[in-house]
């Protein structure tokens, strides 16, 4: 079954019956605005908002993480010995993630599950989980999808992408993740699949339409990383920067950790946490040398990585899904498609 | 699947103060599984992280050598939050080691060619690694001539005092002992800063001569000058680099120069793919 309608109605009674096989994360709104929650008992996700405040990125990758622990006690055996905090295997479930944050967890998949190495926090929680994204109707001013590489109703990353019918929802399930994940729920009012299809393509271009603000990232590629990194506008464009991380913490793509240790009493416990590169001990030797020392190195950094170094690592576009989050949120207006604007048409001068 | 956060469990089996001011020791470390020694099979010139539960990690050279077995030694000088904590542990505690990391330097084009290696201070552990291996009875005839220069503020201040002096008295290494100056009347090697004696005493490039680098960034600044008076090209000048890491298998974000990961896509790089990523190093 390609397409499934689920009345509003029966919304509530399947989502609850979903928790018999899955945990539930979702979105939902408090005073500062909507953010991805585990959804405990009774907690329904607040389908109606169109973006959170931070991504979805927490449900794979929590701001803080326990992931290794052992014992002090040296009349323990196995006192010294690191071991991983269980794993939780439990199937879950992401209800109403956007479909750019869906991508942006294809993109940073990319950096935890390599040839070399397999994250296996990362990893494990991705391949337990299942999307259940739900189409933008109404895109906002921030929303630059479509033109990095995503959009309102894009699929990629997604198990199913529902289109919100004020009455209804309509589903497409996309993968056998998410046909598991409807049938979980009860819901199986088979749609007609052309009918549906039609549909989703009006919705799909009604939305498209909506989308104003767009970058351009032809001629990145064609451009050496010297070149750009030597530009003469990187001091300009981190002029207003107070550093403050605001935009790697809400952003999607960031994914950079830091790891710490905590002991407490008799008992040691290694976390891994959200990094920032904005911040100057990010990169600190203990030296007290630091590779990058000025607001204006870290700020360019971060632009450098999303729309340069990710690029041309992994050929499959920039580090952006262009859910103009960053640019939302930061306190002295900076904003990433003014300076992929710069980028992509700077000239070398000779 | 293995998990690469998880440290190898070891036990310190031995600690020597490698300096006069005491501020570097090595540490001998036994693996509590043989078998997890076989799984650190490493070679010279990659890293490992020295993992102490509770305080936390630190990338450090591996200082013994892929033919030396039964341990693994690491000279860790004593500076920040970890190195301090390690340096006042005892032979005997049980800690951890994840690795081996990093890229090892190019052994298999270095094979027939002749080999100047080039330390300062104490960035010698990895190039201490890599003539043991070198000078190894089985591995000797791979390496054409081998030079090694080799300079510290005094002479109390040299790693691997005793290695130092046993490898000058053979004839299959040639080496160039400095120090920045000393009072001793019966010091016999060079007084001088490593550029200098490498431009007196390193042998002239050809095509089929390597240096391999490794120093405080203030010594390999005025080396390659040095070495490019030599005749070495980019391609031929070998380095290892050191940034502040966390994961060490190419995750956390931090230790990139470009789109290169110091962690995982080096340490050691040319010359010639160092000038072409940003200096942030």
């Amino acid at each position: 079954m390609k397409f499934i309608t689920i009345d509003k109605k029966n919304w509530a009674k399947g989502i609850e019956k979903s928790r018999e096989t899955y945990r539930l994360f979702g979105p939902v709104k408090d005073k500062n605005g909507s953010f991805i929650r585990d959804l405990e008992n009774d907690m329904l996700p607040d389908m109606s908002c169109n973006d959170s405040v931070l991504s979805a990125k927490s449900v794979l990758f929590p701001q803080t993480e326990k992931i290794l622990f052992t014992t002090l006690d040296e009349s323990q055996k196995d006192h010294h010995i690191m071991k991983r905090v269980p794993g939780d295997s439990a199937k879950r479930a992401v209800l109403g993630i956007r479909p750019y944050d869906a991508k942006a967890i294809q993109l940073v998949k990319l950096n935890f599950d390599t040839d070399d190495y397999r994250d296996p926090y990362w990893c494990d929680a991705y391949e337990a989980t299942t999307f259940v994204g739900v189409g933008i109707n109404k895109p906002g001013p921030f929303d630059f999808s479509t033109a990095a590489g995503t959009g309102p109703f894009s699929e990629t990353g997604l198990d199913v992408l529902m289109a919100d019918l004020d009455n209804a929802y309509l589903a497409k399930v996309l993968t056998d993740k998410g046909g598991a994940f409807m049938t979980s729920c009860g819901f199986d009012t088979a749609a007609d699949e052309k009918e549906s299809q039609a549909l989703f393509d009006i919705l799909r271009k009604e939305a498209e339409k909506n989308i104003s603000s767009r970058i351009d990232t032809d001629k990145l590629k064609d451009k050496t990383v010297l070149e750009l990194h030597e530009a003469p506008f990187w001091d300009d464009i981190a002029f207003s920067c107070i550093n403050c991380g605001t935009c790697t913490f809400v952003c999607p793509t960031c994914w950079c950790f830091d790891i710490q240790d905590e002991a407490k009493q008799k008992s040691a416990s290694r976390f891994r946490n959200w990094d920032t590169c904005m911040s100057p001990l990010f990169t600190k030797h203990a030296t007290g040398h630091n590779p990058r020392d000025s607001k204006t190195q870290r700020v360019r950094q971060r632009f450098m990585h999303k729309l340069k170094y990710f690029l041309d690592k992994y050929d499959q576009g920039i580090m952006c899904v262009g859910c103009g989050r960053c640019v939302k949120s930061c306190p002295v207006n900076i904003d990433i498609r003014e300076v992929c604007k710069i980028m992509n048409s700077y000239e070398k001068k000779e | 699947m293995e998990n690469p956060y998880l440290p190898y469990p070891v036990r310190i089996d031995d600690i020597e103060i490698a300096t006069e001011d005491k501020s570097l020791k090595t540490f001998k470390f036994v693996f509590l599984d043989p078998e997890d020694e076989k799984k650190f099979s490493y070679r010279a010139g990659q890293f490992a992280e020295l993992s102490i539960p509770g305080v936390g990690e630190i990338p450090i050279g591996i200082a013994s050598s892929p033919v030396e077995k039964g341990f693994v030694k690491f000279t860790v000088f004593r500076t920040g939050v970890v190195t301090s904590h390690l340096h006042n542990m005892k032979v005997g505690d049980i800690m951890g080691i994840r690795g081996p990391l990093g890229n090892w330097y190019p052994w298999d084009k270095l094979e027939n060619k002749n080999v100047v290696i080039i330390g300062g201070g104490f960035a010698f552990t990895t190039l201490r690694s890599s003539i043991i291996y070198m000078l190894d009875p089985a591995n000797r005839k791979k390496f054409k001539n081998i030079d090694v220069v080799y300079g510290a503020r005094s002479p109390g201040m040299l790693l691997y005092r005793e290695e130092l002096y046993e490898w000058e008295k053979r004839d299959d290494i040639r080496m160039h002992i400095t120090v920045d100056g000393t009072n001793d009347p019966t010091w016999k090697y060079h007084k001088g800063f490593v550029p200098q004696i490498v431009e007196q005493n390193a042998p002239k490039a050809d095509a089929d001569t390597y240096a391999i680098i490794c120093g405080p960034p203030i010594m390999i600044k005025f080396t390659q000058p040095a070495l490019t008076a030599l005749g070495y090209k980019e391609h031929q000048i070998i380095m290892s680099l050191e940034n502040r890491m966390k994961c060490g298998i190419g995750m956390c974000g931090r230790c990139n120069i470009g789109k290169e990961l110091v962690c995982k896509d080096g340490p050691v790089f040319t010359l010639a793919q160092l000038n072409k990523t940003p200096k942030e190093y």
